[in-house]
């Protein structure tokens, strides 16, 4: 590969997807657009939710194919950067890969230009993305991400959600995206207070991700068997930063001791 | 018809060099220096704004000397490099010496060809993970671009810019491999500025690549810890 040198008029400047297709790394993102559209399954369930210091973001772990499942731990939640991560849901390849891009775009503009992007910029930037992802989403392979981050300049934790068109839409305070999003959202939006602290926060989402697993067959719940737990982050002023899983577990049994004491209706028990 | 005139191929070459030299030795000069945890860059640069040293990629940085167009061009096409380079294989395959190679190249392509010389000095450090004590082994790599594709590695420190050879022998006199940030930092400065001047955080730029880092290893020190480490003693 020789060095990318470009005269000054020739310039792509600091877009890395630019770049990648004029050297021919990246091709481009329309498939076939008269192809006769073909059911793809898409299950997932991604949260963010605005916190006092920023926005917790999470993601089940469970990969569908049809009625199989096809993955048992796959990662749906990543950091976009330092302040910012971006939670995927749709078909599974062209998301990571869009994923892959994004991060990649948002560090080559940072290094190229010498400064970050604004939180604006970079949610723009994943609109562009998506809407470039149209023909593809026109076939099926539809992608629906979330994108939330720290605002520096503002000091506050923000969060946006997307249509497969690459419409933008800023929340204020929680966002959901997959199959299992409206009962992720309602739980979301009972347990939901101005100024909640990290803590109940985390508990929150992932109360709100067992009652999806539980209602929805395409997103996994925690599996305390295998030791496989939610992707659970929190963005701050100090960045993004994963919640280990011993503390996750540690929440899903105070969760699940919760609702087994609290409910009726168990096999073999009387209804009162 | 006037017949052009005769100039010998060593002539050329000479003129070249000399022309590209006189245009490197019109700016400051810079330090590069392997020590304890990790490598040091530090530049004589008043600038706030155009950067001498920066980041290429996860263990790799590049700092240049000479005329800022130049070599801020260079950089950014190491950039691009790196960042291609990582997308179409693995964010492990992208090297140092792969890098400075092709930088090598097309500076020689430039002053053999080119009807000037791009009048920059560059450096590609890279950063080893390995624990300070190898350090002495040399593991973490030091390469020296001249004006001609001229390519040298080091695996200590490099002196880029107009008053290479006193500023080194400063340097050689005071280097240690395993000293810790402050240290190697009191070294490259004393080296910069030489036995009559002192230089102070304001006329310096500062970035480290860091040993312990787990991906991204460039980190700029601003000119509050320069201040703080060049007091400490």
């Amino acid at each position: 590969m020789p060095l990318p040198l470009f005269t000054a008029g020739d310039d792509p400047g600091p877009d890395f997807a630019s770049l990648a297709r004029r050297v021919g790394v990246l091709s481009s993102p329309d498939l076939n657009p008269g192809a006769v559209p073909f059911e793809v399954a898409h299950g997932t369930t991604c949260v963010a939710v605005r916190f006092a210091d920023g926005v917790v973001m999470a993601g089940d772990r469970r990969a569908t194919s049809g009625n199989l499942i096809s993955h048992r731990h796959i990662e749906k939640v990543f950091p976009a950067d330092r302040h910012s991560g971006v939670a995927i849901a749709g078909a599974a390849g062209p998301a990571v890969e869009m994923v892959r891009l994004f991060q990649l775009q948002l560090e080559h503009y940072e290094k190229v230009e010498g400064a970050p992007l604004s939180l604006e910029g970079k949610a723009n930037q994943l609109s562009q993305m998506v809407r470039n992802h149209l023909p593809a989403a026109m076939q099926g392979f539809v992608v629906v991400p979330i994108f939330a981050g720290f605002d520096t300049s503002q000091a506050l934790g923000r969060l946006y959600q997307y249509d497969a068109t690459g419409g933008r839409y800023e929340e204020l305070d929680f966002a959901a995206t997959g199959s299992g999003s409206l009962q992720a959202s309602t739980v979301i939006k009972l347990g939901y207070r101005i100024g909640l602290g990290r803590d109940e926060t985390v508990d929150l989402v992932l109360r709100a991700l067992f009652e999806a697993a539980d209602e929805d067959s395409a997103t996994g719940g925690p599996d305390l068997i295998r030791n496989i737990f939610p992707v659970v982050a929190t963005i701050t002023a100090g960045g993004f930063e994963r919640v280990p899983d011993d503390e996750l577990r540690g929440r899903f049994e105070g969760i699940i001791e919760d609702l087994r004491s609290d409910r009726g209706g168990v096999e073999g028990g009387e209804v009162q | 018809m006037t017949a052009p005139f005769y100039v010998s191929p060593e002539q050329l070459m000479k003129d070249r060099a000399d022309y590209a030299r006189k245009g490197i030795a019109r700016g400051r000069s810079l330090v590069a220096s392997v020590y304890a945890a990790g490598v040091l860059l530090c530049a004589e640069n008043p600038s706030r704004t155009l950067r001498k040293v920066s980041e290429i990629y996860d263990r790799i940085a590049f700092a240049g000397v000479g005329k800022y167009n130049e070599f801020d061009q260079l950089r950014i096409a190491g950039v691009r490099a790196a960042d291609l380079k990582g997308f179409a294989f693995s964010r492990g395959d992208v090297d140092a010496r792969a890098l400075a190679n092709q930088y090598a190249q097309m500076l020689g392509q430039v002053f053999t060809h080119e009807m000037k010389p791009m009048e920059v000095e560059i450096l590609v450090a890279e950063v080893a993970a390995v624990p300070a004590s190898a350090v002495a082994q040399g593991t973490d790599q030091l390469f020296h671009i001249r004006y001609d594709g001229t390519l040298v590695d080091q695996s200590d420190f490099a002196v880029l810019g107009g008053d290479a050879e006193a500023i080194s022998e400063r340097l050689a006199a005071g280097w240690n491999g395993s000293a810790d940030l402050g240290a190697a930092l009191r070294t490259a400065v004393g080296a910069l500025a030489g036995a009559d001047r002192s230089l102070g955080a304001g006329e310096l730029e500062v970035a480290v690549l860091d040993r312990d880092a787990t991906r991204r290893a460039f980190r700029r020190i601003d000119d509050d810890a320069v201040t703080d480490l060049l007091a400490a003693e």
